[in-house]
């Protein structure tokens, strides 16, 4: 059986790959509004919920792990790996065009491999089929040759 | 140089860390691929049908039990980040979660690991140490 994704489900594996890393950073510059939360300034994490970055950044990671389990149900797990692989590089990119960090030569080779390794497996089937015993049935009854 | 028993402390918070992630992840999928197409369990048409997909989930035990190693291995992650820097931890974890993932699929959930795949996972580790440089 061949599996060809629909175009929803690229729009799924986009999701999963864009909304972790773009989480990731919207609490990061959140947190940097809130301060340092440390054991006697605990009462800031509940003040933490009520900045807008870090709400951002909970429904971006909520929206991670919804479209994550969606990809689950039907392609297996060493396919949707390397989508969240993707988001090493979303964060590389973003942390070079919104927070100005800088881009080392080594730092463009890692993304230049992860892409690679994406497309290699992107390439591939998305599930692995197990026959039912049925299906082996019908092959040993010679049926379909 | 760190200490031997600093070092040993470090590696094995990164192994557990790594070790929680995977459970958790195989768990999850192996919940995930009992259902198929979760688009499949909607009942009704609009936000109301997304319930039936929800209540399947919710109620499986294998993505419960899943769902609590994630939330050990975050707890384990923040932990782990007190005694370890930043930059040993995060690519360690990420690699190690990433290749104990393909074994572990391999193994438990039957999957057809091909070259294909265990090319991306090297890839994927050997880019992971470099962007952490």
């Amino acid at each position: 059986m061949k599996h060809t994704l629909t175009p929803q489900r690229y729009l799924i594996l986009l999701a999963v790959s864009l909304s972790a890393s773009v989480g990731d950073t919207l609490l990061k510059r959140g947190m940097g509004q809130v301060g340092t939360v440390d054991m006697q300034h605990l009462g800031l994490l509940w003040h933490a919920l009520f900045n807008p970055y870090v709400i951002a950044g909970i429904v971006l990671l909520i929206g991670f792990f919804a479209s994550y389990m969606t990809a689950l149900s039907w392609a297996d797990l060493t396919f949707v790996m390397p989508a969240t692989a993707l988001g090493y590089v979303v964060i590389a990119l973003l942390s070079h065009f919104w927070l100005h960090e800088h881009l080392s030569l080594y730092r463009c080779a890692g993304i230049l491999l992860i892409v690679c390794a994406v497309g290699f497996v992107a390439n591939g089937p998305s599930r692995t089929e197990h026959p039912s015993h049925a299906d082996l049935d019908l092959m040993d009854s010679g049926v379909g040759r | 140089m760190l200490a031997p028993t600093t070092l040993l402390r470090s590696w094995s918070c990164i192994l557990f860390v790594a070790a929680l992630a995977i459970a958790g992840e195989c768990l999850i999928a192996a919940a995930m691929r009992s259902f198929g197409d979760l688009d499949r369990l909607r009942t009704k048409s609009g936000i109301r049908g997304y319930a039936g997909p929800i209540r399947a989930v919710l109620s499986s035990p294998i993505f419960l039990i899943g769902a609590l190693c994630m939330a050990l291995n975050f707890f384990a992650m923040l932990f782990t980040l007190s005694i370890v820097e930043l930059s040993l931890a995060a690519p360690a974890t990420a690699s190690l979660t990433y290749i104990g993932n393909a074994i572990a699929a391999k193994l438990f959930l039957r999957e057809n690991v091909d070259h294909r795949r265990w090319l991306a996972v090297g890839f994927v580790c050997a880019g992971v140490f470099l962007l952490s440089k």
